[in-house]
């Protein structure tokens, strides 16, 4: 009941429009078993929410302490010294945003082009292959990237990628590809980042753009466009607030990402703004110091930076939601 | 008039083949990252992925040997627990759900729903030590299910609300019109035939939070023993993978290629059940 009464008013205001004068025919209404059969599956409905709040409510309270002995400054600032007991999680809250960012601007053409190809170009018989091989990639766990991440693409990037950016680019005169080339880096997180969510943003997109209607289509090529010209007129600008959704799926995905990315950034407590220096996310932050937290206020900071990443990603994936949602009632008229 | 005609066809064919092209490229990009990590898996994981593997305990590094027979044990308890939590709880959202499809509520549930899928799962780590390893004052492999049992919940959920919104009006109202009462037309009548759906979601559900580490970090937390009871620290596959992936030794390397091809190979297993079921599966990304 107070789950009912918990959840109920903000349902009402926060949900969209729903046509009003629901027929009382499904799950309500009928004898002793329907009555019961209909609370149970409304109470498991019912715990989705609770599920949301007591989350949100456990970690408020774990990182209570943290957020009120330093206030806003926990996130303007750069310590994280457990013998001052001055925690700050600057440098974590950077590399997430960061990192996060190096991996959608790699791997959003990208999904783009995959989810492109899929939905428009792809001859029959490559469709379901590729369909099948990038969505298996969402199926590899976190920690398999890690491992990989480890061996293979921070040595890969260190010897080869690097250099070749910094000297042969002449990228090294700006900032962000300068200084010398450690292995695990911001750069190393994006781009097992950018791997990572590549997919969730394909199957996205993919799904919007099919979701234009022929008519769309037919009328643009009726025209005489070109194939390119149809989709880039016609069907993209159609499913560009869904694309959009995607894109931020992709991010929230990114932000909250944790093993791949502790085990190749290097967790460093320190904002750089070379792409080659080590660096920290608020996820790999909390993996990497959780066990070794030493004192309450230092397991409490822990736990404010969890808050301010669920907080984050909250309004990440809420902001993607609404955007999808939005592209399918338009493309639904 | 005539050549610049021909001069902006040429042009707009043009860009329209380098942009097809260019999606091929993508398309080819976007799977070799995959085939990188399978082949190297193979080639480092294969030689060390023997019987003793599956049957010894974890050994300290130099003494050669050793296994992961309690992490691979530790990994199904512990997924068994996470869906003996998450499982029931998710059906029946779902058939709520999809049986109140434009209820305020339903909406609203929807909408949450997607947006606990997208949580990281470090916050699910976190939220399980609070609500459990604080309290009882020990890590242990209760608050690892815990934690990847409220993983499972929203994709279940959204799974089942899919599988059950496909089954013809008509066999529910012909259930219904025979006489059926509405608990049993949806019990006996609609989950049945929503079935298959609905263990794909749960096979997808459970493929998803297998391969977790985040979660189990400070909950589960690992043991190089045998456990099995739920009360004590337990290892797991993705666990151990990790510590020895960051650990200094080659032969813990060598065991932690072998580890990530075992959860490779359970997590795809799991996956293509899943597609056997209804031809559809992996983690539905959308979701």
């Amino acid at each position: 009941m107070v789950d009912e009464i918990l959840a109920g008013p903000p349902g009402e205001a926060e949900g969209p429009p729903v046509e009003p004068a629901q027929p009382r025919v499904g799950i309500h209404g009928g004898g002793f078993g329907d009555r019961i059969y209909s609370g149970v599956i409304t109470l498991s409905a019912l715990c989705v929410p609770a599920l949301l709040l007591l989350i949100f409510w456990v970690i408020t309270k774990a990182g209570w302490l943290a957020l009120h002995t330093f206030g806003f400054g926990f996130l303007t600032s750069s310590q994280w010294d457990s013998v001052k007991q001055q925690y700050g999680a600057a440098p974590a809250l950077y590399g997430t945003l960061v990192s996060s960012f190096v991996a959608l601007v790699l791997a959003t053409p990208l999904a783009l082009g995959v989810a492109i190809f899929l939905s428009e170009f792809a001859p029959a018989w490559l469709r379901r292959p590729v369909a099948f091989l990038v969505d298996l990639l969402a199926a590899i766990p976190s920690v398999v990237y890690g491992l990989w991440g480890i061996f293979v693409l921070v040595p890969f990037l260190r010897s080869w990628v690097m250099p070749f950016l910094r000297d042969t680019l002449h990228l090294g005169a700006t900032p962000f590809f300068s200084g010398p080339a450690y292995g695990p880096s911001m750069l190393a997180a994006g781009v097992i980042l950018a791997i990572m969510i590549l997919p969730y943003i394909s199957a996205v997109s993919r799904e919007v753009l099919m979701a234009v209607p022929r008519s769309q289509r037919e009328a643009a090529l009726a025209l005489g466009a070109t194939r390119w010209e149809m989709l880039w007129g016609a069907a993209i600008p159609f499913a560009r607030s869904g694309i959009a959704g995607g894109v931020i799926l992709g991010l929230g995905r990114a932000l909250g990402e944790t093993m791949a990315v502790t085990m190749v950034i290097g967790n460093r407590q320190e904002i750089a703004t070379s792409l080659f220096a080590p660096g920290y996310t608020m996820a790999s932050l909390i993996a990497n110091q959780f066990t070794e937290a030493t004192s309450d206020l230092n397991l409490s900071a822990l736990m404010a930076v969890g808050f301010v990443l669920f907080v984050v990603t909250l309004l990440v994936n809420a902001g993607a939601r609404w955007l999808v949602w939005r592209t399918s009632l338009e493309t639904s008229i | 008039m005539r050549s610049v005609a021909s001069r902006t066809s040429f042009r707009r064919r043009f860009v329209n083949g380098l942009m097809l092209g260019l999606t091929y490229v993508a398309a080819g990009v976007a799977t070799l990252p995959l085939l990188f990590v399978l082949v190297y898996l193979l080639a480092k994981g294969v030689s060390a992925v023997n019987w003793s593997y599956f049957t010894s305990l974890p050994r300290p590094p130099g003494m050669g040997g050793g296994g992961a027979a309690n992490a691979i044990v530790g990994t199904l308890v512990i997924v068994a627990g996470a869906s003996v939590m998450g499982v029931p709880i998710g059906i029946g959202a779902g058939i709520y759900l999809a049986e109140r499809k434009g209820a305020p509520l339903a909406v609203f549930v929807r909408f949450l729903a997607d947006v606990l899928n997208g949580l990281p799962s470090i916050v699910m780590g976190i939220f399980a030590w609070e609500l459990v390893v604080v309290p009882m004052g020990h890590f242990s492999a209760l608050a690892g299910a815990l934690a990847l049992g409220a993983m499972m919940i929203p994709t279940v959920t959204r799974t089942t609300e899919e599988m059950v919104r496909v089954v013809p009006s008509t066999l529910r109202e012909a259930a219904l019109a025979l006489g059926y009462t509405r608990w049993r037309t949806s019990l006996r009548i609609v989950l049945p035939t929503a079935l298959a759906g609905i263990v794909t979601g749960v096979l997808v559900a459970l493929a998803r939070v297998a391969g977790e580490t985040a979660p189990l970090l400070f909950t589960a937390f690992g043991n190089d023993f045998w456990s099995l009871s739920l009360n004590q620290p337990m290892n797991a596959l993705p666990l151990q993978i990790f510590n020895y992936a960051i650990s200094p030794y080659d032969d813990w390397h060598a065991q932690a290629f072998a580890g990530a091809l075992v959860l490779i190979a359970l997590v795809l297993i799991i996956s293509l059940l899943a597609r056997a079921a209804t031809g559809r599966g992996f983690a539905r990304a959308s979701e």
